[in-house]
């Protein structure tokens, strides 16, 4: 089933800059990495998807009923969105920010009640973090933090969960948990994922299929194997790479 | 976890002595023993005759029982105020006054006392518009596309108090003297108002602000995660935000029109909650700190109608107390409540 279809869209700053998919979409339980520099529209392209932002022409249809027909709070149950940088305001304990989550399902003079707190638990512990629950939020690791936001989307119950840059601003090992627990998560529940990534070798590792985005449009889109080569990885980023071939794995170094 | 139960219920109940307590304090001396022996009497046997002179039924419920209660309330508006803007604002140094509804409702009060004074309700129905009204220029002014990013909100808020500000300045100058001491002395912010009338108009006001935002009190707290999160969690962020600025400016501009300009209750006592209870929480910080409120606004003015052999100007006590306490936790806590 698709989850997303995106056709004919485009987004214009002011008519200054503008991004551009003329066809796009996500299948039930498939994970989509947009790759591409920065200023590649990648970060434009999920706002769209969840909208955040209105594109200027085009179409968008989750779960096949148009994006304009949802109303906000219904969205939000499809959609869970894992945001890139991420300023916290007040102390939140862990379990609090999670709960957030599930704001969608309740009313607009609602209190959360067990069944809410339940879920908040079982997204704790689906991503392996519930002896978090009592910490403050304000005060864990950028990696940390970037887990308890993947169960807040998590607590969303979405189809689909929209990710921009998990790994921005992470060291080494919280990189590869913090993309291990997505695949994990859409293998084990069939959510479907869109991600953007930086690293061509993460988007290799960790994807389905890859959109390859430069200057606002996709260049190139299909399996990793097929999208991913020394030629195409040159042409977005305009860096010398060579591709090598370790284990039956690929890896894209730079050409020093 | 039951020790933090303890202290939230100690101190949602300590509004009721602090009220009882507050009905001693008086320029005319009445026993506490008498005024309890009153109460139960009021309370179980409202009928037959009184042992104590009649004076003392009027002093104390009809003069300090109405003032004290519009004390609790206004504490409740302010408090409560104070914490949801500042939930919603993201911002801890935000209350009523940053919107410009306290320079609305003063030029309203103002205008009023200046140029109604004969009118019933004048001064009370002026304050409340013009409060609206700046209300409703900030909001409009920081509102472009359907959104109203904060920061627009905040700088349109500013602007507005500073026009308004200067129309009051205006006012004042073309006042008569005679008429002007009112208008300062109110501007001061007081409780001096008698009987059971400036109660009646605030009150239920209030009452209908604060249940709104006590039932909206945990929805506030996905709306301080930021306008794109909380859209993105599902809320309607420029509606359910609208709302909340509403039932705000409806509680405070409904007291400032009685009471005047009383500062910092909205600033202290929301960050003293939040620093005694550890947790930014909204479900606990927004009862916990109407009840602080009351209990803080019912103090100073038991200081303002005690302390001199005339009375005090309450808003003159709540800033000689609320701003070097301010300073105090900042300097203490080097704003770790925030961190």
């Amino acid at each position: 089933m698709e989850v997303v279809r995106i056709s004919g869209l485009e987004f214009s700053y002011h008519g200054i800059f503008s991004v551009r998919a003329d066809s796009l979409s996500v299948n039930g339980g498939e994970v989509l990495t947009l790759l591409g520099p920065n200023g590649s529209g990648k970060t434009t392209l999920l706002k769209c998807i969840n909208a955040l932002l209105k594109p200027s022409s085009g179409s968008i249809a989750i779960c096949g009923r148009d994006i304009l027909s949802y109303p906000r709070s219904e969205l939000s149950r499809a959609i869970g969105y894992v945001p890139q940088s991420h300023t916290p305001s007040f102390p939140f304990s862990v379990l609090d920010v999670v709960l957030m989550g599930r704001v969608s399902y309740l009313s607009i003079f609602q209190q959360p009640s067990k069944a809410d707190y339940r879920k908040a638990e079982e997204a704790l512990s689906t991503v392996g973090i519930s002896e978090m629950r009592d910490r403050t939020y304000t005060n864990i690791s950028g990696g940390e933090r970037q887990l308890v936001l993947i169960a807040r989307a998590i607590a969303q119950e979405p189809k689909l969960l929209l990710l921009d840059e998990p790994t921005a601003h992470l060291d080494f090992k919280n990189q590869v948990t913090t993309l291990e627990t997505v695949r994990r998560l859409s293998r084990e529940r069939g959510i479907s994922v869109v991600m953007s990534l930086h690293d061509p070798n993460h988007a290799l590792m960790y994807s389905d299929r890859i959109a390859l985005m430069k200057g606002g449009k996709i260049l190139h889109k299909g399996m990793p194997g097929d999208v991913i080569d020394e030629e195409t990885i040159e042409e977005v980023y305009g860096l010398p790479v060579e591709m090598i071939e370790h284990s039956g794995r690929k890896f894209i170094l730079p050409r020093t | 976890m039951p020790r933090k139960g303890l202290l939230i219920s100690a101190l949602l109940l300590l509004p009721l002595p602090v009220l009882v307590g507050s009905l001693f304090v008086g320029v005319y001396s009445i026993d506490p023993l008498t005024v309890l022996s009153m109460l139960a009497k009021r309370i179980f046997d409202p009928s037959g005759t009184t042992p104590w002179p009649e004076v003392y039924e009027t002093i104390v419920f009809n003069i300090r029982m109405p003032r004290i209660l519009l004390a609790l309330v206004g504490g409740i508006a302010l408090s409560v105020s104070g914490a949801s803007l500042q939930g919603i604002f993201r911002n801890p140094l935000v209350d009523t006054y940053i919107l410009g509804v306290s320079a609305g409702a003063g030029l309203g009060a103002a205008l009023g006392i200046a140029y109604f004074p004969g009118i019933p309700g004048s001064v009370q129905s002026l304050s409340f518009a013009m409060g609206f009204a700046a209300f409703f220029t900030t909001y409009t002014v920081a509102k472009s596309k359907g959104e109203t990013p904060v920061i627009s909100l905040v700088l349109a808020g500013v602007i507005v108090t500073a026009l308004f500000s200067a129309l009051l300045s205006i006012i004042k100058f073309f006042t008569e003297s005679e008429k002007l001491a009112g208008v300062v002395y109110w501007m001061m912010g007081s409780l001096a108002v008698t009987g059971w009338g400036p109660l009646g108009q605030t009150a239920p006001l209030i009452m209908v602000g604060f249940a709104v935002i006590f039932l909206m009190r945990w929805r506030i707290n996905v709306l301080s995660m930021g306008d794109e999160e909380a859209k993105a969690l599902g809320v309607n962020v420029g509606r359910d935000r609208f709302i909340v600025l509403l039932a705000s400016t409806l509680m405070v501009s409904a007291f400032v029109s009685v009471a005047g300009i009383i500062g910092w209750i909205g600033l202290v006592v929301p960050h003293t909650v939040r620093m005694l209870l550890g947790t930014p929480d909204n479900r606990v910080v927004v009862p916990v700190s109407a009840s602080l409120g009351a209990v803080f606004l019912m103090v100073a003015d038991d200081l303002a109608r005690s302390v001199a052999s005339f009375e005090l100007p309450v808003g003159v006590i709540t800033t000689l107390v609320g701003a070097p306490f301010f300073l105090y936790l900042l300097k203490l806590r080097g704003g770790s409540a925030w961190k």
